[in-house]
């Protein structure tokens, strides 16, 4: 599976990532690597095998239904650049 | 031309548990912005989540009332999209391997038909933080306190073909899920969110139309009028030559409109993967019995019961067994009187009325069912009548105290001395001789008439049989 230029800046869209148009280039021939490797393997027969989800052979342990944590508003908003009314500030979003 | 609507539900509830799905943050609701949201909560470096077992245990029960295949190995995978109210740039979800499956519920429409309705699924998923855009000099306040709070996301078949349909499916739900506990359910506070795809299509197509999905919808009475508004909106557009365009839209309950909400250059793309940081989930057979064995009794079994063992009709087992603790309530009554038809009127007319009025929840009803079952009582023992219950039971609305003690002080017990009924109907004979004599000349319509007179007399305390016996005696031998 190729990528063009046009893949390759909506990927990076997606993921917040800017890319100089210098780098686009070379970034869609990594990707494409990357992409022929991922053809190769999936032309593996892979009928017989369940998906894996985790490469350990061992399931979650579960944490009872308590309260453990305790308001430590002030010490965590003091690493934030900027906080208003106990809300945490940010560049507006809304559309 | 004759249209056909089809809509699927997307609810999303939130799980009552006391901590979050991964942390151990608390999770009440309307806490100062920020107090409830701790490292894993903001997404600091180095931190990992760990399941709430309670969480699993909500989902498992909720499959298990829709009778869903529960998923043996669910498995947990990231949706990544970025919004600041999402610090981990990621909603921790699951894909392929949701811990319920396909299941299918009932519901009953105003008519008494009954449809089933299928469940794609039902996932466990994390909730995002709030954001608030007002007010803070062109910037955006979050507030993550809700963040990481568990949720079940309840997929629906595209099975429900009207909006008082999808009405009746998200009531039911609501039952169910107040049933088993799971949630408070309330739609105001964003307990229980509804997102509503629908589509139309010409009668008779077996294809389904292109969707809009309406997000936003807080209220059983606004999803009927978001989807009336929005399915007309796709048949004007298409008899109008248009074409409906994929996409979400906000529903605007002051406008009662729907508009676009998303004006994106590009489709939503979540890239799903696995959750590295969480192992899959197994339950056993063992694990999902001793989830079955503590269920309680369900909406519909409830309601069947009601008509077999208390002998009640369809309709008024359906009203009372539509909230949980409406019919606890309702079986306490009967409990305490002994006549479950008595009981039923009572609860679903008075009791009903009097909450309604105070917009009261039966949760904080002013008149406990043992109160309301001892009024009921001191009907059936000819203490009071049932025109003086109502007195009564507006007294001990008022908190005025229990059954026997509003009679006692206000002095409403039933008169059934004879000898004093007779003097009051020597008295009502002797005030109304025209009455007495027309009566008397064959027009027994005015019966009824000196009976309430005799009743008024007596301040409504007469035993009304004793009456009516004495002065039908009287006036037959007169």
């Amino acid at each position: 599976m190729a990528l063009d230029k046009s893949d390759v800046e909506k990927i990076a869209h997606l993921a917040r990532l800017e890319i100089n148009q210098a780098d686009t280039q070379e970034v869609t021939q990594r990707i494409s690597n990357i992409l022929a490797m991922i053809d190769q393997m999936q032309s593996i027969d892979t009928d017989s095998v369940d998906p894996m989800a985790h490469p350990f052979d061992a399931t979650q342990r579960l944490r009872e239904d308590e309260v453990t944590e305790t308001n430590q508003r002030e010490r965590l908003q003091r690493i934030s650049p900027a906080t208003e009314q106990g809300l945490f500030l940010v560049p507006k979003v809304i559309e | 031309m004759t249209w056909e609507t089809v809509i699927g539900l997307e609810v999303h509830v939130q799980l009552a548990t006391q901590s979050k799905l991964f942390s151990g943050s608390p999770t009440k609701f309307g806490a100062e912005p920020n107090t409830q949201a701790n490292i894993y909560d903001l997404a600091l470096p180095g931190t990992l989540p760990v399941m709430n077992k309670e969480v699993l245990r909500m989902a498992v029960s909720f499959g298990l009332a829709i009778d869903a295949e529960i998923g043996k190995r669910s498995v947990f995978d990231r949706k990544n999209y970025f919004y600041p109210d999402l610090p981990k740039g990621y909603q921790v979800s699951q894909l392929d391997f949701p811990t319920v499956g396909k299941g299918s519920l009932t519901i009953e429409m105003e008519d008494g038909t009954e449809k089933v309705i299928g469940v794609t699924r039902a996932h466990i998923e994390e909730d995002a933080g709030k954001s608030l855009h007002e007010d803070f000099q062109g910037m955006t306040g979050i507030d993550l306190n809700r963040a990481g709070t568990p949720l079940l996301e309840i997929v629906s078949e595209p099975d429900l073909r009207s909006a008082k349909e999808a009405v009746a499916y998200l009531k039911k739900l609501h039952s169910i899920i107040l049933y088993l506990g799971i949630s408070d359910g309330n739609m105001a506070q964003g307990s229980m969110r509804c997102d509503a795809n629908v589509s139309v299509r010409k009668k008779g197509e077996t294809e389904f139309g292109t969707r809009a999905e309406i997000k936003n919808i807080n209220s059983f009475r606004f999803v009927e009028k978001a989807i009336n508004h929005e399915v007309e909106r796709q048949i004007d557009l298409i008899e109008d030559g248009g074409r409906v365009v994929q996409e979400t839209r906000l529903y605007d309950s002051e406008l009662n409109e729907t508009r676009s909400m998303r004006s994106k250059e590009v489709a939503n793309d979540y890239r799903y993967f696995p959750e590295p940081d969480l192992l899959p989930v197994v339950i056993d057979d063992d694990y999902i019995a001793a989830v079955q064995a503590t269920m309680p009794e369900l909406p519909n079994a409830k309601r069947a019961r009601f008509v077999s063992e208390h002998g009640l009709s369809d309709y008024d087992a359906g009203v009372l067994t539509a909230d949980r603790a409406m019919a606890e309530y309702f079986e306490t009554v009967v409990t305490t009187c002994g006549d479950a038809k008595l009981a039923a009127n009572w609860v679903s007319v008075d009791l009903l009325g009097l909450l309604n009025k105070a917009d009261k929840g039966i949760a904080e009803s002013p008149v406990s069912p043992e109160q309301l079952g001892t009024l009921i009582a001191r009907i059936k023992d000819n203490t009071i009548s049932g025109k003086i219950a109502k007195t009564v039971f507006e007294a001990m609305a008022e908190g005025e105290g229990d059954v026997d003690q509003i009679i006692e002080n206000k002095g409403l017990k039933q008169v059934t001395d004879t000898g004093a009924l007779e003097s009051l109907v020597d008295e009502v004979i002797t005030s109304n001789p025209d009455q007495v004599e027309q009566f008397r000349s064959g027009k027994e319509q005015v019966f009824g008439y000196l009976v309430g007179q005799a009743m008024k007399l007596s301040k409504g305390k007469a035993n009304p049989g004793q009456v009516n016996k004495l002065l039908r005696e009287k006036l037959n031998n007169g």
